[in-house]
């Protein structure tokens, strides 16, 4: 017999504090269990009936009404004889009295207590925070000042790049003001993304106008009657009339820490939501449980039915805590995350990328389950992956095809080709050229065509960057069956593309793509981040194609490039001074001879390029000797770089009897022109006075020999493991053509060349005739080569020394974290 | 892990770049910590088990770095040297704890050449 029916016994008392998701939520689901068990009172320190908070973006999008966020009217709470107090916090508990007592004064008693507080928003405690016109976002007067501000457009900062920041900018900007995010790390939502779909999700708030800064450390909040502007740590200053912090939430715990209830970061409660006091119980947000606190609205559901189950009188339910999953709401960007993307021991990355689609997927799995996912742009499997994640679902069966997503699930007929079967005939395949699918079928068909290149030909399908070659192939296969034989593959870049250098050379100009992870995403790289084949070759091909804008990765540089210094076999650096084209005075021997005595330097070798290389620096020395031996004016000899070396140089028509011309004055020129210069692989000049060629400049990249009548420009030479004499390009008259045609071929082999290949190799393979129509046929061709030369020097002829001994770069490289023990 | 371990701070997350590496001075020698693109923190003795290479020093690519003299790649989790190579460059215990990298120094097995990792 119930209790209810017996008017002798009252009913049990209970009061929730918190008339949020989780509160009300534990009520609907206590009422459908045990309708008749309780008289119920609910205080609600907000003025509203019970609202779904998680849709507060959509409002502030305009995309809702507040109505339309209701999720029990008060004719709910009347239906079911619950006493809904609004707009009025409770501020006492009164644990052995047991009873609340409301800011308005009313005490209610209770029999049973549920505390859903839920979350206050994070105020970073910065000067200025409590200005008017900055606020949080978490509940619906937050919402109606950020209507009342956007009204007056005017600019808005929103301090916090994650889930709420983002919905919270996106709303501002909808309602048209002018939106900055600040973010302090470098990548957005950081918690739910990678980067690289970090990276999708910035370009995608950057097209709707939205600034984003991301390594933005908030110093001060400006303004005195209100906010007028945000500064930074690094002192930049952004206008501002709004400032919105979302930068996290706190568990809201206050009303239960001051009635003595166990707190950690939230209230603790075990696993039947009971808090230390066996009368209390609480859910959602302001709760801790396990060491966990949550903020999303799926545990807080779970919490609810356990906490309603124990409230009814059920001894068994149990929260046990719960996997997550997260979701933007911000329209038209799809954004999906879940469990562990961070991957790590035995885990392995399936990656998928459709760049014209814009998608992006990873799915982590471990031991055939699956321990994480994010997607970006395509959504919809999100649930059928988070699902199985949850429920540890064995994977291998359909491994192949997992990344496909449910569709092709079970059915193992997922493969690309297959998907482009599936395709219609209008559908676009290559964007550069706007080719779509029948386009191509129809020439294969009609005329006949059975390779690549005369798709390309004739359609221009995958003429442009080729990232759709692969689509154009299977177009080909598909369309031709047996009688498509492939093409005879060149080799791809690495493991993680099927591209090759050239392809994507091409992309990176044709598609204007400017950082690391966009070629990766574009060109649907295999990896998260690429490997030590890819990063420096994208790094190199970026730095060439976009000079002075692209910023160099030093993190996808071989050690000597980012340290600017040689490894050697014991783990220390040798330092190589530049000695501009070999010479070298008194006062750069005796300062170089200081640096060798105070650093007890054990090697001092001239080197086969006419500089002095000092070995066995240790690592965390480098900084001071750069720093001595600039003092003495010398810089860096990029002795490490894939870059100009040294221009070695004989004595000329200065001191030899047969020499012809000023080789060591043109050395010094040249030197002066090209040094700092980033090119595939190292690249070494020389000049000799005279055909007897002591500086042996024959064998060099580019090799100057002086003559009577002017000056032979030698080409492609090598010294290394394949010997190969230069052969003769030109013969010019004056040292101005000579630096004209130096620029000019240098700039030739760094837009032309693949990463890592030496000009030797590069000229075989192109061909000297092809250099020659370049630079001696086309005078045109040859001052724009020259010209972009000169542009891309004017941003990297900085000392790399000077900037690290100074200690404003790479600061980190040249100390350890740590020392213990 | 090991409930027994004690763990000593060396410092915190941001102070190991991303997809780079800080090394910490030990009575065992020198440790390698590593940061991951997706910000997974390891730590490896910092020899290569091929030359003895400064594993410290290489490129960070997903959770393995290429050794900087011979371009041996290790697996950061393990120490392992990823196929066909065969070696193990020897991990410590490493875990963050908000935002503070600790070391679980006395635990650390060094490498040595053929696998020594527990």
């Amino acid at each position: 017999m119930s209790t209810h029916t017996n008017p002798s016994t009252p009913r049990e008392r209970l009061v929730v504090v918190g008339n949020g998701m989780a509160g009300i939520r534990t009520l609907e689901e206590l009422l459908a269990k045990a309708p008749d068990r309780y008289d119920i009172t609910v205080f609600g320190a907000e003025p509203h009936p019970n609202y779904n908070r998680i849709m507060l973006s959509p409002v502030l999008a305009g995309e809702k009404t507040f109505e339309q966020i209701v999720l029990n009217g008060r004719d709910w709470y009347e239906a079911n004889g619950i006493k809904l107090l609004t707009g009025d916090r409770v501020e006492v508990i009164d644990r052995a009295n047991r009873t609340v007592t409301a800011m308005s004064g009313l005490t209610v008693p209770y029999d049973r207590l549920l505390i859903a507080t839920g979350s206050t928003p994070f105020i970073i405690p910065v000067p200025g925070a409590t200005l008017p016109g900055v606020v949080g976002f978490r509940d619906l007067a937050d919402v109606d000042t950020m209507l009342e501000a956007a009204a007056r457009g005017g600019r808005a900062v929103v301090i916090g790049g994650g889930l709420l920041g983002l919905e919270a900018a996106n709303g501002l900007k909808v309602k048209g003001m002018d939106v900055t995010v600040l973010h302090l790390m470098d990548t957005l939502m950081e918690r739910q993304l990678d980067r690289s779909a970090g990276a999708l999700l910035r370009h995608e708030l950057e097209r709707r106008g939205i600034t984003v800064l991301t390594g933005a450390d908030t110093a001060e909040i400006v303004g005195n009657e209100r906010v007028s502007a945000v500064r930074l740590k690094n002192g930049q200053e952004l206008p501002a009339d709004l400032v919105v912090m979302a930068v996290g939430i706190r568990p809201n715990t206050t009303l239960g820490k001051a009635a003595g209830l166990a707190c950690g970061r939230g209230i603790q409660v075990d696993d039947a939501m009971t808090t230390s006091d066996p009368a209390i119980l609480s859910v959602g947000e302001c709760v801790e449980h396990r060491g966990q606190t949550y903020g999303l609205v799926a545990p807080l559901f779970e919490m609810a039915k356990v906490a309603a189950a124990r409230l009814a009188g059920g001894t068994e339910a149990a929260y046990t805590g719960s996997v997550t999953s997260t979701k933007l709401k911000v329209t038209g960007v799809d954004v999906f995350s879940a469990g562990d993307f961070t991957g790590g021991k035995d885990c392995e990355d399936i990656v998928f990328r459709d760049a014209a689609r814009g998608v992006y997927k990873r799915v982590v799995v471990k031991e055939n389950r699956i321990l994480g996912a994010v997607l970006y742009g395509d959504t919809k499997d999100g649930g059928w992956y988070f699902q199985m994640l949850k429920d540890g679902t064995e994977v291998a069966p359909v491994r192949d095809t997992l990344i496909f997503g449910q569709s092709f699930g079970g059915e193992g007929t997922a493969n690309p080709k297959a998907a482009v079967a599936a395709l219609p005939d209008s559908a676009e395949i290559c964007g550069c050229n706007g080719v779509c699918k029948g386009t191509i079928v129809t020439a294969i068909t009609e005329k006949g065509l059975s390779s690549l290149d005369e798709v390309r030909a004739h359609t221009k399908a995958s003429a442009s960057c080729g990232s759709c070659t692969g689509q154009v192939e299977q177009l080909l296969a598909l369309t031709l069956g047996d009688g498509y034989a492939g093409e005879a593959k060149a080799k791809p870049m690495c493991k993680c593309t099927d591209r090759t250098h050239d392809e994507v050379r091409r992309a990176i100009t044709a598609l204007n793509l400017k950082s690391i992870p966009d070629v990766m995403q574009r060109l649907e790289w295999r990896t998260p981040d690429g490997c030590h084949h890819c990063r420096p070759a994208l790094n190199y091909y970026l730095l060439c194609e976009w000079p002075g804008e692209y910023k160099d990765d030093s993190r996808s540089r071989y050690i000597n490039e980012r340290v600017h210094a040689n490894i050697q076999k014991d783990g220390t650096y040798s330092v190589v001074p530049r000695m501009w084209g070999g010479l070298t005075s008194a006062k750069e021997l005796r300062a170089i001879a200081d640096v060798v005595d105070k650093f007890a330097i054990p090697t001092v070798k001239v080197t086969g390029g006419q500089r002095i290389d000092l070995f066995g620096v240790k690592k965390e020395d480098l900084p001071a000797v750069w720093a001595d031996l600039n003092a003495a004016g010398m810089v860096s000899g990029h002795a490490y770089a894939k870059g100009l070396r040294t221009v070695k140089t004989c004595v000329g028509s200065e001191w030899c009897r047969f020499g012809t011309q000023d080789s060591t004055g043109l050395g010094v020129k040249l030197e002066r022109m090209t040094w700092g210069t980033w090119t595939p692989h190292k690249v070494k000049l020389a000049v000799s006075g005279c055909p007897r060629n002591c500086a042996e400049a024959t064998i060099k990249d580019l090799g100057v020999v002086c003559v009577d009548s002017g000056y032979e420009l030698h080409v492609g030479g090598n010294g290394g493991m394949h010997v190969r004499a230069c052969d003769l390009l030109v013969k010019v008259e004056t040292e101005a053509e000579v630096l004209e045609y130096t620029g000019a071929y240098m700039q030739l082999y760094r837009e032309e060349a693949r990463y890592l290949e030496r000009t030797a190799p590069w000229l075989e393979r192109v061909g000297l005739e092809y250099v020659k129509r370049r630079l001696v046929d086309d005078a045109e061709g040859r001052a724009a080569l020259n010209a972009r030369f000169l542009f891309s020097q004017s941003f990297s002829q900085d000392d790399p020394w000077a900037e690290r001994a100074s200690g404003s770069v790479d600061r980190h490289e040249f100390a350890p974290l740590a020392q213990v023990g | 892990m090991d409930q027994s371990i004690s763990w000593i701070t060396v410092g915190s997350v941001e102070d190991i770049p991303r997809q780079g590496s800080r090394v910490v001075r030990t009575a065992y020698g020198d440790i390698a910590l590593f940061r991951t693109v997706a910000d997974e923190v390891y730590a490896l003795e910092d020899r290569c088990p091929h030359a003895g290479g400064p594993l410290s020093q290489g490129i960070v690519h997903g959770a393995r770095v290429t050794c900087p003299l011979h371009s041996w790649v290790i697996d950061l989790a393990s120490g392992e040297a990823v196929g066909p190579d065969e070696g193990c460059a020897g991990h410590c215990p490493v875990r963050v704890v908000d935002g503070a990298v600790q070391l679980g120094l006395a635990a650390f097995r060094p490498g040595r050449g053929g696998c020594g990792h527990g």
